[in-house]
């Protein structure tokens, strides 16, 4: 770790695996993928969850409307968040399918153009 | 002595030997595991990460596992039978936390980490700095989170093996013992399959007593949920009550009550993810896509698992019914009192044995990451810079210290005894996950410009903030009456500054503010911003992550 180029094991012209893969197309696709699924998710997921304190919190009322026979709006609220968690992450699972194939793809690559993956794992730890 | 008496006595004593010898058939398969992981546990990589073999289903099924503990279990189901729906509301964000956990933390962990949380912290950063701040904020969390569960083990098999001459010392003891022998002997692997045992044993138990439940009401979820809309019990000064357990507010009211609600919401959705036992068990896995299935896997257990509180705490209100669970061990026995009631004895027993298989599980969890931080991250990468100086050093420190958190664990519970309220520990420990652990940890994977002195900033203001906010909070202040004696009466006799039990509110923005000043106004750290590139394509690749060895 003395110099900054000392922990990947560049070939040509010092230039690490790291530099190549950050400078790969399909990297920041990769990146920009992610970014699209994971930041509305987070955003989507943490406003519903916040909902229901809110709403039971300061609408009591409006919650304890009896809405399917003896069950109420706040109960059916309060286990649909269960579902909405489930479908998010099932819906992550199936977008996670595309961000595997970039990155065996940017492996392959770097495979092919003679960088070494053996050695690492111990970087920096 | 009177027939009906012997009767009696008889039941419970058959109760009690039952209940007994499910524990000890629990204990000695535990412990034939153990004997077996330590076999296997030659290298370090099989010591503290199972040698990443573990299966995605298997590690789903072990973070269940390491994650619902009694609190989930006997205190969940509490909380519904004596206050009903605002109960509910605790198991909601149980499992809506593990989204922070899929969607932002899991794979960058296993792909840019070697065994604990601070692998990641210190990737980009000054290691020795961020590493003892993050290993101290890890013993912090695993300790008091360890010395609540153990309180409630404690109180708990007391209550359970009441007439049987063990005491709270003793359980206690028993319960610390195991713990340690599962992890010096058997590490991680051993860990794994005890969570993943339990696990299934939980599960098992809760869907039988489930199906028992409904089975009462004949089958028919409107005549349950009539039933939960109409709940008698007594108050203190014997006036009878009818309550719709389904209302909200019974428990959380105005003024405090809806924002200690979102207040706990915060701690929970931002805290799982910065919990270090649950982050470690992404290190058992071969690759991130393996994480990330277990972590689905994960959310299918535990939410089944709590949509099923429902019927656990319903249940218990309208089955067995307050006043008499009141009298009887008080909310902590809701659901065993119900198991006893629709099912007789033995079932009492199994569910009884389930309890106990919780806890241990949960506390072989937080030993093995405390010890595992201290010997990595603060043994070897504080004080010997990086560098293992004899083969298996780190292995032997990780055991030595998981002795000592035994020991001390043990003792703190034991000096605090059966009374103490442990319930703000466990919320100290989600607040400290949440406002030290997770800001720095996001910042770390996703923000180039953060540095070192933003990490380090980071996690002393979300530990600090944590604690000074408990501290100062209804936990600890409070005016009681001359009556209220002991172990019950508030540390700090005044009324408290600030007014919420779950500091998370204002804790998270204050870890997260820490970190954004240390940030700016530290020196600019030209190697973090290099260094981030690397970890941008380490995390996001799995380029470089360590790899699973074969067994």
């Amino acid at each position: 770790m003395a110099t900054l180029k000392s922990t990947g094991n560049g070939t040509e012209s010092g230039k690490t695996k790291w530099d190549r893969v950050q400078e790969m197309d399909e990297f920041r696709l990769l990146i920009l993928a992610k970014k699209e699924f994971v930041v509305p998710a987070t955003v989507f997921f943490v406003i519903y969850y916040f909902a229901l304190p809110v709403l039971v919190g300061y609408a009591p009322g409006l919650m304890s409307r009896k809405v399917l026979g003896p069950i109420n709006l706040a109960y059916l609220f309060a286990l649909s968040q269960f579902f909405v968690a489930w479908g998010i992450a099932f819906a992550y699972v199936g977008a996670a399918r595309k961000f595997d194939k970039f990155g065996a793809h940017i492996l392959e690559t770097l495979k092919r153009e003679g960088y070494d993956d053996r050695q690492d794992g111990k970087e920096g730890l | 002595m009177t027939i009906g008496k012997m009767e009696r006595k008889v039941s419970k004593l058959m109760h009690l030997d039952m209940t007994l010898v499910l524990f000890l058939v629990f204990i000695a398969i535990t412990l034939g595991i153990t004997a077996w992981a330590s076999r296997r546990s030659g290298s370090s990589a099989s010591f503290f990460a199972a040698n990443r073999s573990i299966t995605a289903w298997q590690n789903g099924v072990a973070v269940a596992g390491d994650y619902m503990s009694a609190a989930s279990f006997l205190g969940i189901a509490g909380l519904i039978a004596f206050f009903g729906y605002d109960g509910f509301l605790y198991s909601v964000g149980w499992l809506v936390a593990y989204l922070t956990v899929l969607l932002i933390v899991a794979e960058p962990l296993r792909n840019a980490g070697k065994y604990t949380m601070a692998d990641v912290l210190a990737y980009r950063m000054n290691p020795r700095p961020v590493r003892a701040m993050a290993s101290l904020s890890t013993l912090v969390v695993s300790t008091f989170y360890m010395i609540a569960q153990m309180i409630g083990a404690g109180s708990l098999v007391a209550l359970l093996l009441k007439g049987s001459g063990v005491s709270f010392t003793v359980a206690v003891t028993c319960v610390g013992i195991l713990m340690i022998i599962y992890v010096v002997f058997g590490g991680m692997l051993a860990t794994t399959w005890v969570q993943i045992i339990k696990a299934v044993l939980l599960i098992a138990g809760t869907i039988l007593l489930s199906v028992l439940v409904v089975a009462h009401f004949h089958f028919s979820i409107t005549e349950f949920f009539q039933a939960v809309g109409n709940v008698t019990y007594h108050t203190p000064d014997g006036k009878t009550v009818v309550k719709d357990f389904m209302t909200p507010g019974l428990r959380f009211k105005l003024p405090y009550g809806p924002l200690e609600l979102i207040s706990l919401g915060v701690a929970l959705i931002f805290g799982t993810a910065g919990l270090p036992h649950i982050l470690v068990r992404f290190y058992t896995v071969p690759d991130a896509k393996t994480a990330r299935h277990s972590v689905v896997w994960a959310m299918m257990i535990i939410g089944s698992f709590y949509i099923m509180t429902t019927f656990l705490g319903f249940g218990a209100a309208t089955i067995v019914g307050r006043d008499f669970i009141a009298k009887n061990g008080g909310t902590n026995m809701s659901a065993p009192l119900l198991a006893k009631a629709i099912a007789g004895d033995v079932f009492f027993a199994f569910i009884c044995a389930i309890a106990f298989a919780t806890i241990l599980a949960v506390v072989a969890g937080l030993t093995i990451s405390a010890s595992t931080s201290f010997a990595h991250d603060f043994w070897t990468n504080v004080i010997h810079n990086g560098v293992e100086r004899k083969q298996g050093e780190e292995r032997m420190v990780a055991r030595i210290a998981a002795f000592v958190v035994g020991l001390i664990a043990i003792s703190i519970a034991i000096i605090l005894g059966p009374t103490a309220n442990v319930a703000f520990l466990v919320a100290l420990a989600f607040a400290v996950a949440a406002s030290a652990n997770l800001p720095v940890i996001v910042f770390s994977i996703y923000w180039k410009k953060f540095n070192t002195a933003g990490a380090v900033c980071g996690l002393l203001f979300g530990l600090v903030g944590s604690v000074a906010l408990i501290l100062i909070g209804p936990s600890i202040m409070g005016v009681d009456p001359p009556t209220v004696v002991g172990a019950a009466r508030h540390a700090i006799q005044h009324a408290p500054i600030f007014p919420l039990e779950n500091p998370g509110i204002l804790s998270v923005p204050i870890g997260f503010a820490g970190a954004l000043l240390g940030t700016f106004l530290g020196k600019k750290d030209p190697r973090a911003i290099q260094r981030f590139e690397e970890l941008e394509v380490r995390a996001n690749t799995g380029l470089g992550s360590e790899k699973a060895t074969a067994h």
